[in-house]
């Protein structure tokens, strides 16, 4: 349409719903009610389409599909969109879970309703751009506008600290970020494009790549979060409304990941083969300290977020592995953790709607008035585990295979992660749904309405079919993780040889 | 010996400005009416339009006219355009602020008009008399408005400081300038480039020195920008506009050309100021704007930090870098223009408020200011996919391509604090309870805060323009 292709059309398409709910006046009952519809509309309309672009997407072909591209700034900055397998699924786990955040918020927001779905159709804009943007500043662009949005997401729906949360939050992500804009100046500079394509088959000097890979090492290891710049999550996560810690859980962390596999593995492949030992131990510190430290929190919230920076320390082992089963374990790791992290945050309001707190003291026998909600808390605290049967398991078994066939030491450590994060896990289920209801709050406290079934029924169903079916993600990242690799086997031949040459 | 004619036709903006300046001063005085502005601001926006139009008619190569004195090529075009919209906007946005203020009287447009003529001048010197020329028309009307408020202590403060800071600055501008004369033999910016033939001997570097030091009062970088954040706060708010926008871009101008044209073979020995400079004005403008409760105080320093921003740029040296100044200039300049617009929107009652407090909860009512306010703070920031964030692009690309790296580095870190106290207003707007509500602004000032907005919001989905038109003007000066 107009010249411009499916997948602009899937970025700019909650742009649209954005404006049509800025255009409605008033803040009766029936305006609101219109803003609601509108929004999960416009998000469920996004998602259809994005199906649709699933549905023309072939996972045999390691290219890039569904290319678009126009001039854009000067010569070397071009408009240009495109997916493959390692940003396809990402793609449509942001359009499947974008529904969910504004189900999520569909009485719990009372106040200025009308900038919260504002600022979430917009933030689903940017995300969705930075899975398919093909040049690397338009790339930038998407990552670093998303801020934005989540900023006063956190800064006004948020909790008592949200101010500090919000400011944390842009100020971390912002520093990191920066330093990888002057490292794509460098790039730019070396290859007169800014065109991913051209730039993946371009070859980086071995010592400039080093710069470049721990420049864009600040931005995603930020984004990540790694230990130890994940300080921000836990204060984004508690003070962010229940929506806002969906996409922050589900989705941006994705982003650090998508880019490590995007940009940082197959641009440098010899800085990446250099640092990986770096990265793994940072990996290994993330998986044992996070899941030590997420067994003394008293607030729900919280504990959930250090486990995503536990989980998130898989993903970049697996990466960091550099072979077909770490980095196809990652990729299905963080798609999995979008869901279920995802899922286990939805559980998480749905008692904070009801006691309006998070500490887990406050809570205790839930079981007795909530056996729906004990079960549906259970399966993800089961997957968040990596219980074999739920999604968290293939995605955690996959990277430590990768880890164990580059470094078996690595694997041997973050096996016991495992260990610890059924610790901690099993520790927030007992305390909150076993036990005595002894907490006069709770007492009266009612069961999942119809909504929130509604909201949970796909997540658990996706949580168990990809647990005992993984096939169909790791089949459409397959081909284009191939290729990734063989690309970097044959950079890293090639510095070999011309190494072993000057001897 | 060109025709007389001939220089005319390629000064006509010039000529166009200063016959204008006379005729209304004459209007102004003959008409009497206790020298309250009449029509004369209209006519005086009318007039810098004229000029405007006059600017892109003679499009063509470089022209050098007035016996080596005065040049006209795209470079000068681009920068006077933009020097032209920041004096128009200023008197569209003084209209109503001066009548309220009871100091509507019909020098303001007059003087500001004389001002322009200067920036113009000062943009097209070729040598360093008409340079000295251009700026001594600029200053000293600038000095005149800067009190132009002449009942109000502050304002006259302003004036004051300014007169004797910017004095000063002349009279260093000056010594730099003999120098040059008295070691280069010419006082022709080409002159100057072909005499010194890339060597810079000791009495060279002096002139340099005080002639960059010189300029850099009037661009108010660190260590040179003492005076600004009194005059910003002190002088009237549209005056303070027409500091921030037309003067800035006649000062950056000047500076560009005289490096460019003067000095390109000892590129070494003026970058190294230009970094030192540029890094100082990038800290002083991020840290100390933190403290501020006056948004003008703030928007001065934020000023002297965007001026060390943009000379990252020139710092680079290359045409590159001169069309990242270029590209730099014209998104702050609607970025000022914006912000400015929304600080004469804060009026309760008849009384113009400037504190950032009380900016609080903005967001609930007045969503469209707030939105638009927002807008420009984070662009001032430098966050995508607003306008300000392809600005630092340019810069910042270019002294990466120059392989300034420490400096890229220093100023991307300032950037971060800077946006701390850009967003602690988008704070205040957003996430504060809400204040007393504003009153409506004129219909000008709303007009000049949507249209900037929408530039700066929506300049990502169509860049080319002006990325074109500052590649054109950067080329014209190698």
């Amino acid at each position: 349409m107009f010249g411009f292709g499916l997948l602009s059309g899937l970025i700019f398409l909650p742009l649209v719903g954005a404006a049509f709910i800025l255009l409605q006046r008033g803040d009766d009952e029936a305006t609101r009610c219109n803003v609601r519809w509108a929004a999960l509309i416009t998000t469920l309309v996004t998602f259809a389409l994005s199906l649709w672009a699933w549905h023309l997407y072939d996972p045999s072909s390691a290219a890039f599909q569904l290319v678009e591209e126009r001039r854009w700034i000067g010569s070397g900055l071009i408009y240009k969109l495109g997916v493959d397998g390692m940003s396809m699924p990402f793609v449509l786990l942001t359009t499947f879970l974008m529904p969910f955040c504004i189900g999520a918020s569909w009485v719990t927001i009372e106040h200025r309703l009308k900038e919260y779905m504002v600022a979430f159709l917009v933030l689903e804009t940017l995300m969705i751009g930075v899975f398919c943007a093909l040049d690397l500043v338009l790339f930038y662009v998407f990552f670093e506008g998303g801020l934005i949005p989540m900023f006063l997401i956190i800064g006004i729906w948020g909790g008592k600290r949200r101010i500090y949360a919000s400011f944390k939050f842009f100020l971390y992500t912002l520093i990191g970020s920066l330093l990888m804009l002057l490292a794509i100046m460098a790039m730019y500079g070396v290859a007169g494009t800014t065109d991913i394509t051209v730039l993946l088959k371009t070859n980086f000097p071995v010592s400039m790549q080093k710069y470049l890979w721990l420049a864009f090492f600040a931005s995603f290891a930020v984004k990540m979060p790694m230990w130890p710049v994940h300080t921000w999550l836990p204060d984004a996560h508690v003070e962010a409304p229940t929506a806002g810690s969906v996409i922050l859980a589900g989705i941006l962390l994705k982003m650090g990941g998508y880019g490590f596999i995007r940009f940082s593995l197959p641009m440098f492949p010899d800085a990446s083969q250099y640092f990986a030992p770096l990265v793994w131990t940072l990996s290994i510190i993330a998986i044992v300290y996070t899941s030590l430290v997420a067994m003394v929190q008293e607030d729900m919230k919280k504990l959930i977020a250090y486990s995503s920076v536990a989980h998130m320390g898989f993903v970049t082992m697996g990466l960091f592995s550099m072979n077909a089963q770490g980095v196809q374990g990652a990729v299905f790791q963080m798609v999995s953790h979008g869901f279920v992290s995802g899922a286990l945050f939805l559980c998480v309001g749905v008692v904070y709607d009801r006691i309006h707190t998070r500490d887990i003291a406050a809570y205790g026998g839930l079981a007795q008035r909530m056996p729906l909600y004990a079960l549906v808390f259970m399966v993800f605290t089961m997957a968040n585990v990596g219980l074999p049967g739920t999604s968290g398991f293939v995605g955690e078994f996959l990277t430590l295979i990768g880890a164990f066939n580059a470094n078996a030491w690595v694997a041997f450590f973050a096996t016991s992660g495992v260990i610890l994060s059924a610790a901690y896990a099993l520790y927030l289920y007992r305390r909150v749904i076993f036990g005595v209801l002894e907490k006069p709050a709770l007492v009266g406290i009612n069961d999942l309405d119809a909504r929130e079934i509604a909201l949970f029924a796909p997540l658990l169903l996706l949580t168990i079919y990809y647990g005992v079916h993984p096939g169909p993600i790791l089949d459409a990242c397959a081909a284009s993780v191939d290729q990734l690799l063989k690309g970097v086997d044959a950079a890293l031949a090639v510095t070999k040889t011309a190494a072993l040459a000057l001897h | 010996m060109t025709p007389i004619s001939f220089a005319l036709a390629h000064s006509l903006p010039e000529v166009v400005l200063a016959l204008g300046a006379l005729l209304l001063l004459m209007l102004g005085v003959f008409r009497g009416r206790d020298g309250r502005d009449w029509i004369i601001s209209e006519c005086a926006i009318a007039v810098l339009g004229l000029a405007f139009l006059l600017l892109f008619s003679g499009a063509g190569p470089k022209v050098v006219v007035f016996d080596g004195a005065f040049v006209d090529d795209a470079f000068g075009r681009y920068m006077k355009g933009l020097a032209l919209i920041g004096s128009i906007v200023t008197l569209l946005l003084s209209l109503d602020y001066m009548r309220r203020e009871k100091i509507d009287l019909f020098e303001f447009p007059v003087l500001v008009l004389l001002a322009t003529l200067g920036m113009l001048m000062l943009i097209s010197a070729q040598s360093l008399l008409s340079l000295y020329l251009g700026l001594e028309l600029m200053s000293l009307a600038l000095y005149v408005i800067a009190a132009f408020h002449r009942d109000n202590v502050r304002a006259s403060e302003a004036g004051l400081k300014y007169f004797a800071l910017g004095a000063l600055s002349s009279g260093m501008l000056l010594y730099g300038a003999s120098l040059l004369y008295g070691f280069a033999g010419t006082a022709s910016l080409e002159g100057i480039a072909t005499a010194i033939q890339g060597k810079a001997n000791i009495g060279v570097v002096f002139g340099l020195v005080f002639l960059l030091a010189g300029l850099s009062f009037k661009m108010s970088v660190v260590p040179f920008h003492m005076w600004t954040p009194d005059v910003y706060e002190g002088a009237p708010t549209p005056v303070t506009t027409f500091f921030a926008s037309a003067a800035k871009m006649a000062a950056v101008a000047i500076t560009v050309r005289v490096v460019m044209t003067a000095f390109p073979g000892v590129t070494d020995q003026w970058r190294q100021i230009l970094v030192f400079v540029a890094i100082l004005s990038m800290a002083v403008g991020a840290f100390a704007a933190i403290g501020q409760s006056n948004i003008k105080r703030l928007m001065a320093y934020s000023s002297i930090g965007h001026m060390g921003f943009a000379l990252v740029g020139l710092a680079a040296g290359t045409e590159q870098g001169v069309q990242g100044v270029l590209v730099y200039m014209s998104i702050y300049l609607a970025m000022t223009l914006g912000t400015f617009a929304a600080i004469l929107s804060m009026r309760i009652g008849d009384v113009y408020v400037e504190k950032i407090s009380d900016l609080a909860g903005l967001a609930r009512t007045n969503g469209p200011m707030a939105l638009f306010l927002s807008a420009m703070m984070l662009s001032l920031a430098g966050i995508p996919p607003l306008a300000g964030f392809f600005a630092k692009w340019y810069v910042f690309n270019a002294a990466i391509q120059a392989h300034l790296y420490p400096l890229a580095v220093i100023g991307v870190l300032m950037s971060v604090v800077a946006c701390f106290y850009y967003l602690r207003i988008v704070k205040v707007i957003y996430f504060d309870e809400p204040a007393p509500g504003f009153e409506r602004a004129s219909p000008a000032v709303t007009a000049v805060l949507v249209v900037t907005s929408l530039l700066v919001v929506f300049f990502s989905f169509w860049p080319g323009p002006l990325d074109v038109a500052a590649a054109a003007a950067a080329k014209s000066l190698f």
